[in-house]
């Protein structure tokens, strides 16, 4: 076998040597069981929830949830950072309060947005927002000021009327830092839909459930809980990067 | 399509044979601009004639792409006046060809789309773009796959695309910035022929800006040698050489003879302190 024939299957072997090194210590038992149960267990009460259990349920919750967030703050994040990026003294004017926000810890702000929208989803979607429109605003508005100037002087020198240039070419050149925008947007929301799911009268969604199972001392579940969180984060990445593959193929060339 | 520079190309080569001179196409009066406290141009005149290529070469900083760049409207000359036959840059048609073909070309559209998008600035309607857009690549005989995107082709293939994309508007005037210094020397070569084609084929005024006075002068109708900053003309130098020129022509004893004058030329500017 080539060398180059195994490299698809590389990412095998790490995700191979953890199971063998976790079975290893829940079967020579060097840690509590009760801390953490073996793989077999977990994998059963992740299959078992997933599927027609109330896993299952808390996964569509809180991919609802996340969705949604993304989906406000990006629907308000891209047109703000066109129009933010094109007028470059704007946002210089307002550089500071973005970043200053953006460095703001979300869950800082939990209390806050009780107090304006109640406990419900609300609440937890509009802080996933506001948290996923900075990023995603910062990015967009980068990705237009960093346009490349040969570019637009090529459709300048062409005759092409100022918005003509900000949506052929600007809105185009920008893509690329939008994607990384829109993925780290999506991960922030994920991050906040989560620990607001745990803390803030929550009755379903993933946060809720892992800190059920560790209320009711469920450890298996609360792994496979863990475990179907972090599947939601990577598949959510990957989504981005597959549909910014499709779409912007020119991303990095 | 290509009747307008063919019927001008037609009446400068009857001008030249009659040996009446030619009136110019472009003229440059009274040029002014400078950068910071350095004056790059200072009352500069110059009249570029219809239907030549001419290059424009001179020593570092002299000024050479900001001459075409203020010709082509890309900066803003301080004073004076440039004219196409009396009519302002924004009345006439003109192409652009820059140095750096990566950042030029737009790399989400295929060559076919990036050679049609100056006609959808001008609202051509999408059928006529194509069909001016076939009838270019089929006039210029040139074989590539136009259905890749700018990123799958080599330097010269973008370059090729970027000169055509500048060809589409059938423009009066044609500008090129360096656009070889970017390639390896084999890609120069062939991209030498393609240009002298071109230009053979549509007979439009070009300039040329070059940092390889080989090229500028192997290309070149005339040859335009500037000082050092303010620039001034050095000599405005007639390639008598016959077209097509070819590999022959490099040691032609006329080429070389003008050659080695523009040298000369070249030398004694850059002694200048």
């Amino acid at each position: 076998m080539k060398p180059d024939a195994l490299k698809p299957f590389l990412p095998i072997f790490g995700v191979a040597g953890l199971l063998v090194a976790w079975s290893i210590v829940t079967w020579r038992q060097w840690v509590d069981p009760v801390l953490l149960p073996s793989p077999v267990s977990t994998f059963a009460a992740l299959w078992n929830g997933m599927n027609g259990g109330p896993l299952g349920f808390d996964f569509v919750k809180t991919v609802y949830r996340t969705a949604t967030s993304t989906a406000i703050a990006a629907m308000i994040a891209i047109p703000l950072g066109i129009v933010l990026g094109s007028a470059e003294r704007v946002y210089r004017s307002l550089e500071f309060v973005i970043d200053f926000f953006r460095s703001t810890p979300a869950s800082a702000t939990f209390p806050l947005f009780l107090v304006l929208f109640g406990v419900g989803d609300e609440t937890k979607i509009s802080v996933a927002a506001f948290g996923a429109i900075l990023v995603i605003l910062f990015n967009v508005a980068y990705g237009v000021m960093n346009a490349r100037k040969t570019r637009l002087l090529a459709a300048k020198v062409m005759g092409a009327s100022r918005l003509r240039v900000l949506f052929d070419v600007m809105l185009l050149e920008s893509l690329p830092q939008t994607f990384v925008g829109l993925r780290n947007g999506v991960s922030l929301a994920l991050v906040i839909i989560v620990v607001a799911e745990m803390f803030i009268g929550s009755q379903d969604g993933l946060g809720h459930s892992v800190f059920e199972a560790q209320q009711l001392f469920d450890m298996p579940r609360m792994y496979a809980a863990i475990f179907a969180a972090g599947a939601l984060g990577y598949g959510l990445n990957l989504l981005f990067l597959l549909i910014e593959r499709r779409f912007v193929h020119w991303s990095g060339k | 399509m290509n009747a307008a520079p063919q019927a001008r190309r037609l009446q400068a080569m009857a001008l030249r044979a009659a040996g009446t001179a030619k009136p110019p196409h472009v003229t440059i009066r009274g040029l002014c601009k400078r950068f910071d406290t350095t004056p790059v141009y200072e009352n500069f005149d110059l009249d570029i004639p219809r239907g030549e290529l001419i290059s424009v070469f001179g020593p570092n900083g002299c000024g050479k792409s900001t001459l075409i760049n203020m010709i082509a409207g890309l900066v803003a000359p301080d004073g004076g006046q440039i004219l196409f036959d009396g009519m302002r840059l924004s009345e006439i048609k003109f192409g652009y060809v820059f140095q750096n073909y990566r950042e030029a070309l737009f790399p989400w559209l295929r060559a076919f789309d990036n050679i049609a998008y100056p006609l959808k600035i001008m609202e051509v309607p999408p059928a006529e773009r194509r069909a001016r857009t076939e009838r270019l690549v089929a006039h210029l005989g040139i074989t590539l796959d136009f259905n890749l995107y700018p990123y799958q082709m080599s330097g010269g293939q973008q370059q090729l695309v970027s000169i055509m994309r500048a060809l589409i508007v059938e423009p009066e005037i044609l500008f090129l910035d360096e656009p070889f210094s970017a390639l390896d020397y084999e890609m120069t070569l062939f991209m030498r022929e393609q240009l002298q084609r071109i230009f053979m084929e549509t007979g439009t005024t070009t300039v040329l800006v070059s940092h390889d006075l080989e090229e500028a002068v192997y290309l070149a109708d005339r040859v335009l040698l500037l000082s050092r900053h303010p620039a001034r003309i050095a000599d405005l130098a007639a390639v008598a050489s016959a077209r097509p020129r070819t590999d022959a022509t490099l040691s032609d004893a006329d080429f070389v003879r003008t050659k080695a004058h523009c040298l000369d030329v070249f030398q004694r500017e850059v002694r200048r302190a």
